[in-house]
C-alpha cells in the first residue's frame, strides 16, 4: 500500500517556540492513524499545517492523487484542499441548523440542491441526528454537538479527514461510546482518519497506526502492538503504557543495573547508558530464597481489583517502585520481602544516551 | 432536625445576605437611574395627558388633545422628513464605519489601539465647535467648494451649507464612531476557527465574511444603527446650524414647543415618541440577536 499522505521534513516555529521540528510521517490511504502526545508537542501545529491555516518553514506535505501521481499539498489555498478538519471546538456555526451546517460544504461545491439534500439525509443518518436536522447548535449536547461536526466534515467524502481532539469535550462515558462509533465509522465510510489526542488508551484502542510526538519530534511511528511492547526510546517507554524503567548501562552484551547482571531482550544491541523496561504483566514475586530472583524489595502497597491485583515493591537504589500485577487476589501483604523474575525476552532494553551511564 | 434542614436554612441566609450585598452595590445606581432617568420619563408621560398652561408649564386637566394634534399634516412632514434624514445618514454610517471597523480589526494589536483612540478622539472636542468647523467647510467660500471648483467638477461655487445633505453630513460625522466601536466589538467577537471552519469546508475569503462574519455581527451593527438613528432624529444642534433652519426635525420640534411655544405637554408627545422608538428598537435588536445565536425555540 503506498502513502496517501507523505509529511517530509516538516519543521514549524512560533517565536522561539519549535512547534515542530523535522516531521516525518507516512500516512497509508484507508487506515486510521492517530497523532498521540502530551498537550503542547505540535499534533494541532501539524493539523493545521495540513489543511492549510499555518504555512510551514521548511518541509513538503504532498497527497497521493489518483494513479499515483504526488500533489503538492501545500501549493493549494486551504479552501481547495481535498483535506477536512474536524476542530476541537466543533467550530459549528451557530447561526445555522444542523442540516445547514452540514451541507454547508457541498453548497460550496456548488453540488445541484437534491444532491446536497439527499447526502445531508444520509449522513445524519448515519450519524443517528435526522430529528435533530433543524436544530441549532445551542440546543445540542456535547455528544451531538460533536457528532454533527462529524457528519460536516465527512459529508465531503474527503481523502482525508483530520480530526483534532474529537472526543476530549465529551464525558467519560459518552467517550468511549464514541470512540467505538468513530472506529465504525471510519469503517463504513472509507475515508483515511488522522486523529490527533493526548489520551493513550483511546489512541491504542481506536488507531491501525500511531505516531507519538514529544517537544515538535515524532518519537515513533508504529502500531500500538509494537508502541507497547518494543519502544523506540525513554520518551514513548514512559509515555505508553504502565512499567518500570530500570537504568543502567550495556557493555559486551549485558545490561547492568544497581551493581548486577539483569536479564534482558537482545542485550548486545545496545552500548552505552540504557534502561531496560519492565511491564507490570510480565513480572512474576517469588520467594526471596528462590535462586531465580533477579530483584529484590519489600511490598508497599496492593491493589485487588477482582480479577487481578497489583504489587507495588520498593527496590533498593531504585527511584521508582517497581508494579507488578498478577492474577486473582494479593498473595503478599505490605512489608513482606520479596523477591522479581522476569523473563529475559519480556524486559525490553532501550539505549538512553541523553543520561550520564556513570549516574546511578 | 436533619442535615438538610440546616443546609437549606443556611443557604436561606447565605442568599439573603448576597441580596443585601447586592442592593448595597446596585443601590447607588438604582437611585440615579430612578431620580433622573425614570422620574423625568414619567413626568413626561404625565404631561402628555395634560392641558398646557398659560404661559408655559402645565393645567391639571386630562386630554388627548396632544395626541391628537400630533397627526396634524404638519408634523407628519415633520416626522418624515427626520425620518428620511436619520435613515439615510444611518444607512452611510453603517456603509462607512462597517468597512472602517472591519479594517480595524485586521491591523496589529498596537496599531488597533490607535486607531480605536482616533475613532473616539473627536469625542473629547466641544460638538457644538466641530458643527460650526462644518460651516467653515461647507460655505460658498470654504475648502470644499473651491476645491470642487478647481477639480472642474463644478463651475462656480454651489449651496452645500443649508441643505438636508449639510445635516446628513453633519450628524454622520457626529455619530460615525457610535457605528464603528459595536460592529468592531462584535467582529472582534466572531470565533477565527469558524472563519476557518467555512474555508476548510471550501469557502472562499468573500464567501465565509457573507456566510459566517456578516450574519454574525448583525446584531452589533443594528446596536449601530439605533445609537446613530435615534440620536438623529433627536439631535436639534445639527439641523438648525447645518440645515439653517430651513430643514426642520423632530429634535427641533421639540425644543421649540418647550423653549418657545411652551406648549409643555405637546414637546412631550414628540419626546415619548424618540424614548418609545428607541425601546422598540432594542427590543427588535435583542429577538433578531437571540434568532441569529440560536438561543431562541427551536423552530421545528
Ligand atoms: N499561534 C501560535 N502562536 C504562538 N505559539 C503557538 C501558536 N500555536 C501553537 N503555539 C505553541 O506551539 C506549541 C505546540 O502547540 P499545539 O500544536 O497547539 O500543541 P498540541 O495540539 O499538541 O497541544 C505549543 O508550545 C504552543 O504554545
Ligand atoms: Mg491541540
Amino acid at each position: 500500500m503506498t502513502a496517501l499522505l507523505t509529511i517530509d521534513h516538516v519543521s514549524k516555529a512560533y517565536g522561539s517556540i519549535q512547534a515542530l521540528d523535522d516531521v516525518t510521517i507516512d500516512i497509508r490511504s484507508n487506515e486510521f492513524f492517530a497523532l498521540l502526545g502530551p498537550s503542547g508537542c505540535g499534533k494541532t501545529t501539524l493539523l493545521r499545517c495540513i489543511a492549510g491555516f499555518e504555512e510551514p518553514d521548511a518541509g513538503s506535505i504532498t497527497i497521493d492523487s489518483t494513479a499515483g501521481v504526488a500533489t503538492d499539498l501545500l501549493a493549494l489555498p486551504p479552501n481547495k484542499r481535498p483535506v477536512n478538519l474536524m476542530f476541537q471546538s466543533y467550530a459549528l456555526f451557530p447561526h445555522m441548523n444542523v442540516q445547514r451546517n452540514v451541507a454547508y460544504g457541498l453548497e460550496r461545491e456548488g453540488l445541484p440542491r437534491s444532491e446536497v439534500a439527499a447526502r445531508v439525509g444520509e449522513v445524519l443518518e448515519t450519524v443517528g441526528l435526522t430529528d435533530k436536522a433543524k436544530a441549532r447548535p445551542a440546543q445540542l449536547s456535547g455528544g451531538q454537538r460533536q457528532r454533527v461536526a462529524l457528519a460536516r466534515a465527512i459529508v465531503k467524502r474527503p481523502r482525508l479527514l483530520l480530526l483534532d481532539e474529537p472526543l476530549s469535550a465529551l464525558d467519560r462515558k459518552v467517550r468511549a461510546e464514541m470512540q467505538l462509533e468513530l472506529k465504525r465509522l471510519q469503517h463504513e465510510v472509507g475515508i483515511t482518519f488522522v486523529v490527533v489526542t493526548h489520551d493513550q488508551e483511546e489512541a491504542m484502542s481506536m488507531a491501525d497506526t500511531i505516531a507519538v510526538m514529544h517537544n515538535g519530534r515524532v518519537q515513533q511511528v508504529a502500531d500500538p502492538v509494537t508502541l507497547y511492547s518494543r519502544p523506540a526510546n525513554v520518551f514513548v517507554a514512559d509515555f505508553i503504557g504502565d512499567g518500570t524503567l530500570i537504568p543502567g548501562s550495556a557493555a559486551g552484551g549485558t545490561f547492568t543495573a544497581l551493581g548486577r547482571t539483569l536479564p534482558c531482550a537482545n542485550p548486545a544491541s545496545v552500548t552505552g547508558a540504557a534502561v531496560i523496561m519492565l511491564r507490570p504483566e510480565f513480572l512474576s514475586i517469588t520467594a526471596v530464597t528462590d535462586p531465580e530472583v533477579v530483584l529484590e524489595g519489600h511490598v508497599m502497597e496492593t491493589h485487588f481489583f477482582g480479577g487481578s491485583s497489583t504489587t507495588v515493591v520498593r527496590v533498593g537504589g531504585l527511584d521508582a517502585p517497581v508494579v507488578i500485577s498478577s492474577p486473582g487476589a494479593p498473595r503478599h501483604g505490605v512489608g513482606d520481602h520479596v523477591g522479581m523474575t522476569w523473563a529475559a525476552a519480556d524486559a525490553v532494553l532501550i539505549a538512553d544516551p541523553g543520561r550520564d551511564p556513570g549516574s546511578s | 432536625m436533619t442535615t438538610t434542614e440546616v443546609r437549606s436554612s443556611g443557604r436561606g441566609a447565605s442568599r439573603r445576605r448576597a441580596l443585601s450585598a447586592r442592593a448595597v452595590f446596585a443601590g447607588p445606581g438604582l437611585l440615579y437611574v430612578t431620580l433622573f432617568m425614570s422620574l423625568p420619563l414619567l413626568l413626561i408621560l404625565v404631561y402628555s395627558f395634560l392641558n398646557r398652561g398659560r404661559f408655559g408649564g402645565i393645567v391639571w386637566e386630562f386630554t388627548f388633545e396632544n395626541y391628537a394634534r400630533a397627526f396634524e399634516p404638519v408634523y407628519l412632514k415633520v416626522f418624515t422628513t427626520s425620518i428620511v434624514i436619520a435613515g439615510v445618514t444611518t444607512v452611510l454610517a453603517l456603509a462607512l464605519g462597517y468597512p472602517t471597523a472591519y479594517a480595524i480589526t485586521r491591523l496589529s494589536p498596537r496599531w488597533r489601539t490607535v486607531a480605536l483612540v482616533l475613532v473616539v478622539l473627536p469625542f473629547w472636542t466641544n460638538f457644538l465647535i466641530r458643527t460650526y468647523a462644518w460651516i467653515v467647510l461647507l460655505n460658498t467660500e470654504g475648502p470644499v467648494n473651491s476645491a470642487l471648483v478647481d477639480l472642474g467638477v463644478i463651475g462656480a461655487p454651489i449651496g452645500l451649507l443649508y441643505t438636508p445633505g449639510a445635516v446628513v453630513v453633519g450628524l454622520l460625522y457626529a455619530y460615525l464612531p457610535l457605528v464603528v466601536l459595536p460592529v468592531y466589538a462584535s467582529i472582534e467577537r466572531v470565533d477565527r476557527q469558524l472563519i476557518e471552519a467555512a474555508t476548510n469546508l471550501g469557502a472562499s475569503r468573500t464567501r465565509a465574511f457573507l456566510d459566517v462574519t456578516l450574519p454574525l455581527t448583525l446584531p452589533g451593527a443594528m446596536i449601530g444603527a439605533i445609537f446613530v438613528f435615534v440620536p438623529s432624529l433627536g439631535n436639534f444642534v445639527v439641523p438648525e446650524l447645518l440645515g439653517g433652519g430651513k430643514t426642520v426635525m423632530v429634535g427641533n420640534l421639540i425644543r421649540d414647543q418647550f423653549l418657545e411655544a411652551r406648549d409643555w405637554p405637546f414637546g412631550s408627545v414628540f419626546a415619548l415618541f424618540v424614548v418609545a422608538l428607541l425601546v422598540a428598537l432594542f427590543a427588535l435588536q435583542a429577538v433578531i440577536s437571540r434568532r441569529i445565536n440560536g438561543r431562541g425555540r427551536a423552530r421545528a
